[in-house]
């Protein structure tokens, strides 16, 4: 149950990845056994002997793999942040003349895309699918495509001609990481969009006891709202637009999740025997981040990762979370910087 | 990062990990005395450990140079129990306090006047995450995860990004931050941590009977808090500050490149050099660009 045969097609040039989750490329019915296919997670060593998977270090270096990619080719580039994306599920055969309508009309600092499942092997174009595709072209739209299928090089043309991705999932586990993949903001064409300043307002909450009329619902509400700095209509829940005056209602930490794209870490480098073995660095016993112990079972230093700023030594796991998803190094925001 | 609920323990056991603020500006100016407030947070600790058996309760001191662990109930050394007394807890926490805070004061340089003197909250908070983040990996059953922050220090302005991705990070873990802030302003920070996660803010009115705010608001296990009424939220400060003078604003510009706050229009963005109204390109060539006209 191996997906030895078959490439991954994808527009960023990804290398081969031979190690795949041991449940992920399995069908739906057969992932109701695995708790009984306990002989998968065996694998015979050098000497014959059966040892289990070290499931840790694959998916260690799966996230090495990861992240060596996506900074590689994102380290200082600028992001568009503001995104205007139309996710297409391929039910309707015009939907590139649709979106392109409906993008036409979003402020000009936004950034354009469109995300097309694709699963059919053919498509039916109302007009020439050649002239649509120039069109979008022309409006910088980004399309990108996610087959279900097989690779198809319409799809394939519409995405080198727009700048977007084409990628063929292999499996469900697959497919959730292809869609994972256009979650984070995609490098930034400079003319694309032009930059703006945005005029947005942060609504105070208001107090618990306070009757308004609410602007959406257009009835009297108590309490727990938001009222518009500049018009004082009241808003039931944010992001949203003043239905009043139109004015971008947002609270601050709606633009605080964006800014770790903005401000990023530093990948922390693999420990050595060169590191170990320089008298200068301080021997550490634990993680610094979770007080995991470093040392294997035989006293031996164990797989670690240092902050290339702080030299402060990380377990593995650690390194995983702190880079996907906490955006902070307990070491770098534990030392004062005068 | 998601955690699995199937593999909790019954509802009531908790993991506390609470930050403890040892900074030296806050407290030689606070009304209560360290060791005044000490004595409130090991009873409280205590409390916490024999509300049930399988509770832990890890301390991390947030200094004012540095960020360390001072104390792990689940660790061996302190597991003992001496004749039914105050266990080897008391000592050994206190112990390893009065080591944190001699290395920390230490690391102390120069600093000029009139800076705001924050701790390290942001470090502190990142490391209980990752300890948070181990418990959920240590594969059997584990306990409910809180956060309890001791806070008095003023928040300082350059942990901001450090702090709120930490936030969303406990978010998205559903860690909730409970604080419980001691100093004489309000903490913005502290207050939009504890709403966005779920947890509890308070500020004692009368800090000499802080004990009794802990043990009525802080202790419950996160179960029972459904049954429990507690401090409900007063008005948290969405608004953000503007990057130039770091005003409060309740209206602002952002710059669509690099979401800076601005409170007056600009010609051009401080922070990211983008220059609005204008195509970015870099290119000399500009006459070789059509300039983008709006689309009808």
């Amino acid at each position: 149950m191996n997906n030895g045969a078959g490439r991954r097609i994808n527009g960023g040039a990804e290398e081969d990845d031979d190690e795949d989750d041991v449940n992920g490329d399995l069908d739906a019915w057969e992932r109701t056994y695995t708790d009984e296919r306990s002989w998968e997670s065996l694998q015979e060593d050098e000497s014959g002997m059966l040892r289990p998977i070290d499931n840790q270090a694959l998916y260690h270096s799966q996230y090495r793999r990861r992240l060596r990619s996506l900074l590689s080719t994102a380290a200082r580039i600028q992001k568009g942040l503001i995104r205007y994306l139309y996710i297409v599920i391929d039910l309707s055969r015009n939907a590139l003349d649709l979106v392109d309508g409906y993008l036409n009309q979003i402020p000009s600092y936004g950034h354009r895309e469109v995300l097309i499942l694709y699963s059919a092997l053919s498509t039916c174009d109302p007009g020439d699918i050649m002239d649509t595709i120039q069109k979008c072209r022309k409006s910088k739209i980004r399309c990108s495509v996610i087959g279900l299928a097989a690779e198809m090089f319409i799809c394939k043309h519409l995405c080198q001609e727009t700048g977007g991705t084409y990628s063929v999932a292999l499996d469900e586990s697959h497919f959730k990481e292809l869609i994972l993949e256009h979650a984070p903001p995609p490098p930034a064409i400079a003319e694309f969009a032009v930059a703006n300043l945005i005029k947005m307002g942060f609504p105070q909450r208001a107090a618990e006891g306070s009757i308004s009329i609410c602007s959406c619902h257009k009835e009297a509400k108590v309490g727990a709202g938001y009222t518009c700095p500049r018009c004082k209509a009241r808003a039931c829940e944010l992001p949203t637009e003043c239905c009043v005056c139109g004015l971008t209602l947002v609270s601050s930490p709606h633009l605080a999740r964006s800014y770790h794209h903005l401000f990023p870490i530093a990948p922390f480098d693999e420990v050595t025997s060169s590191h170990l073995n320089n008298p200068n660095c301080k021997l550490q016993r634990n993680c610094f981040g979770c007080q995991q112990s470093l040392l294997d079972p035989g006293n031996k230093p164990g797989p670690a990762v240092v902050c290339p700023k702080c030299k402060w030594y990380f377990c593995l796991d650690c390194d995983i979370y702190i880079h996907e998803s906490l955006h902070n190094c307990p070491g770098c925001d534990s030392l004062r910087h005068s | 990062m998601a955690s699995a609920p199937s593999k909790l323990y019954a509802d009531d056991v908790s993991l506390v990990v609470v930050l403890l603020d040892t900074n030296p500006f806050f407290w030689s100016s606070s009304s209560l005395s360290f060791s005044q407030f000490l004595s409130h947070v090991l009873a409280f600790l205590n409390a916490i450990l024999t509300l049930n058996q399988l509770n832990q309760v890890v301390v991390i001191a947030t200094g004012y140079n540095s960020c360390d662990y001072v104390f792990d109930s689940s660790s061996d050394l302190n597991r003992s129990f001496e004749n039914g007394r105050m266990p080897v807890m008391c000592s050994s926490l206190l112990q390893k306090l009065e080591e944190f805070l001699i290395k920390d004061e230490q690391l102390s340089k120069e600093e000029p006047e009139g800076k705001i003197k924050s701790s390290l909250f942001s470090g502190s908070l990142s490391m209980a995450l990752c300890y948070i983040q181990r418990v959920f990996r240590s594969g059997a059953l584990y306990p409910h995860p809180r956060i309890l922050c001791l806070q008095g220090s003023p928040d300082g302005p350059e942990q901001y990004v450090a702090i709120m991705n930490a936030i969303f990070s406990a978010q998205r873990s559903s860690v909730p931050i409970d604080s419980c802030y001691l100093g004489s302003q309000n903490s913005a920070f502290l207050q939009q941590a504890s709403y966005i996660t779920g947890g509890v803010h308070h500020k004692p009115q009368n800090l000499d009977g802080l004990f009794q705010y802990l043990m009525t608001i802080f202790a419950t296990d996160l179960h029972s808090r459904s049954f429990i009424h507690l401090p409900k939220p007063v008005g948290v400060d969405f608004r953000a500050s503007c990057f130039c003078h770091k005003n409060t604003i309740d209206m602002g510009y952002i710059c669509s490149v690099c979401l800076s706050i601005f409170c007056k229009h600009h010609k051009k963005c401080s922070t990211c050099g983008s220059v609005f109204g204008q195509a970015q390109s870099e290119v000399a060539s500009a006459s070789d660009k059509k300039r983008k006209t709006p689309e009808t």
